[in-house]
């Protein structure tokens, strides 16, 4: 029953602040709107048992991403209406269904076929957050690493990115090339 | 009324079909990273409740790995959205047709 209520309430939230986050012409709107998705989504997770999830979702779409979306939308002016030029809504649309359909097929496929076996079943006495440590860190060690030196590379892509003159690389710079960018940070 | 795996399902394509829909609908870039992240997010709540109807931690393991990548994603495409912005002074997709795409 109380699962019914909150399955229902949290999935009407979120899909009305996703829609707002998408139709929306006022950029500020949509980030507070998926803002509310993101968080209104751990409820999901909390209520399907996954509390680890949950809370990773809440810290790292809510805070950090959206964070850094806050801090992206700073370089922009916010302020006046985004121009969105849709030519044939028809198109649109059913391009969104067709997907959709592809979606559903993708995920329906393993149920149909009913011989699904648990690969890393639930063990019991231990609480959701052991039990994906234990996962995490035996079966899945190297992808954990592995996304580990992915997240290595995209922050140094974005310090190297976002980061003031740090595009001269001054190892293929001549003596007087480095010169001349000190006295210029100098002055 | 019990609510099921199916039920998780629906809503979690009702999520992607939004998502599409503002990956084709946008022009701005920052726009389209929004729409993206609501599909990574749909697809996390399919996994999520696969997860726990099937008494398996896979799913579960999979969308951590689904929110590592996009977390990886938002800081490169900002930090090139950014250098983009500073050259030309816009982020609207249709002027990016260098490509002529």
């Amino acid at each position: 029953m109380f699962e019914a209520v909150s399955f229902y309430l949290f999935a009407f939230l979120v899909i009305v602040s996703f829609w707002i986050a998408v139709t929306t012409s006022q950029a500020l709107y949509a980030l507070t709107a998926l803002a509310a998705g993101m968080i209104l989504i751990s409820g999901f997770y909390f209520t399907l048992g996954a509390d680890f999830l949950g809370a990773v979702q809440i810290v790292v779409y809510s805070g950090a991403v959206l964070a850094l979306y806050a801090f992206g939308m700073m370089f922009f002016d916010t302020t006046r209406d985004v121009k969105e030029k849709n030519p044939n809504k028809l198109i649109v649309g059913t391009l969104a269904v067709l997907s959709a359909i592809l979606a559903i097929v993708i995920l329906g496929a393993p149920i149909v076929s009913d011989n699904i076996v648990a690969l890393y079943p639930d063990v019991e006495s231990v609480g959701n957050i052991q039990e994906v440590g234990i996962v995490l860190f035996t079966k899945y060690l190297v992808p954990f690493e592995v996304a580990a030196v992915m997240l290595l590379v995209a922050m140094i892509a974005g310090i190297v990115l976002a980061g003031k003159k740090m595009d001269i690389s001054l190892t293929k710079l001549s003596d007087e090339e480095i010169e001349k960018y000190k006295r210029e940070e100098l002055v | 009324m019990e609510i099921g795996l199916n039920h998780y399902l629906v809503l979690a394509t009702i999520l992607f079909a939004i998502g599409l829909y503002g990956v084709m609908r946008r022009k701005n870039l920052l726009m389209l990273f929004f729409a993206t992240e609501i599909l990574l997010n749909s697809v996390n709540i399919g996994f999520a409740a696969i997860s726990h109807y099937y008494g398996d931690l896979t799913g579960q393991m999979f969308a951590f790995f689904v929110i590592a990548i996009a977390a990886s994603e938002v800081a490169v495409g900002l930090g090139l959205l950014i250098v983009w912005y500073k050259r030309h002074n816009s982020i609207d997709l249709d002027e990016m047709t260098m490509m002529r795409g």
